[in-house]
């Protein structure tokens, strides 16, 4: 977006919602932080795996989600430029919609299967879901 | 959008939309069509993953994870990947600056280190495949294939586009309809790398701790 846009925006500024002036808009820090965090948030789950670490598995297990977890929001935040006031808050507002799907296909596909596997399969080589 | 109604019309009537004229640009609205577009590719991956939770512990008496991931091959391919997100970074910074030369540079590194995730990638399906772990051998191995090939099948058709985007602004320039693509793109490439993170987590990591 060109600094006339900006300019034209400003002009006027009680015009109701301005389409297509909300183009995020990244700057030289924001891109140098976003790859340093997840070059740290990337490294560490790969040293817990890799390295000799003496945790339990599933501690681990647990601690790399949460990097992971952490990294997708540095990596919205930092390199999508999300932010709420986004496209008026419609970016948002689809994206917790996404989630909210996303989080009951995963964790309901893994609950049932998980179930089914258990009554169903009591063979030696049962799943053994994440 | 009360606060775009002057205090003399909002008294007159209740309304539910917006009265006073406002621009439509041509392509304003196509950002945020362009996001749900890649909330829509989401939810395909959300079933693949699902998909991969589910099955990722079916071998079917056939090789596992820890038999078959390098990950140390993996780690660079995840820092191939994370190099082409800020180098794409670098080329939206110098298209804001007009700087027609430098986005296409930026451009071209962004898309070598893609094509050498891709290349990785490749690498690794092939010599699984030569040592018998293919999609058709177990459960497991045909949700590893979907899910990884999906997202590799992405990163190839996001170097075509930055391909033919190059082309484009070697034509035209960096005029506002270029602008708007290298954004949309710049939403493509970075939303490929939120689902690799997922990927490395849940596929490979989680995957030698079995």
């Amino acid at each position: 977006m060109s600094a006339h846009e900006h300019a034209l925006a400003d002009h006027r500024p009680d015009a109701g919602p301005n389409h297509g002036a909300e183009e995020p808009h990244g700057t030289l820090r924001e891109y140098v932080i976003g790859f340093l965090l997840s070059v740290v948030l990337t490294a560490i789950p790969f040293w817990l795996v890799m390295g000799d670490v003496t945790w339990s598995k599933q501690t681990i297990a647990f601690v790399i989600m949460g990097f992971a977890a952490v990294q997708m929001v540095v990596h919205m935040v930092y390199f999508l430029h999300m932010t709420p006031r986004s496209e008026d808050g419609w970016t948002l507002t689809s994206l917790v919609f996404t989630l909210i799907l996303v989080v009951i296909t995963l964790a309901g596909s893994l609950w049932v299967m998980y179930h089914l596997d258990t009554n169903m399969m009591p063979q030696h080589e049962a799943s053994q879901p994440l | 959008m009360g606060h775009a109604l002057t205090a003399e019309q909002a008294a007159a009537r209740t309304l539910f939309h917006v009265v006073d004229e406002h621009d439509h640009e041509a392509g304003g609205s196509t950002l945020l069509g362009f996001w749900i577009y890649l909330m829509s590719d989401c939810l395909i991956f959300a079933v693949l993953f699902a998909c991969y939770g589910v099955l990722g512990g079916n071998y079917a008496a056939g090789p596992g994870p820890k038999d078959l991931f390098d990950l140390s091959l993996v780690a660079v391919n995840t820092s191939m990947l994370l190099l082409s997100s800020i180098t794409y970074g670098f080329a939206m910074l110098a298209s804001y600056r007009k700087q027609v030369a430098a986005t296409q540079f930026w451009l071209a590194v962004t898309g070598l280190f893609g094509a050498a995730f891709l290349g990785i990638e490749l690498y690794e399906f092939a010599h699984m495949i030569h040592v018998g772990a293919t999609p058709q051998r177990s459960a497991f191995l045909s949700a590893f294939f979907t899910l990884v090939g999906t997202h590799g099948l992405h990163v190839t058709f996001g170097i075509v586009w930055l391909i033919t985007l190059m082309v484009q602004i070697g034509k035209q320039g960096l005029n506002k309809a270029n602008a708007r693509r290298l954004a949309c793109l710049s939403l493509f490439w970075h939303f490929l790398d939120v689902i690799w993170i997922g990927v490395f987590t849940f596929v490979y990591l989680m995957g030698m701790l079995r």
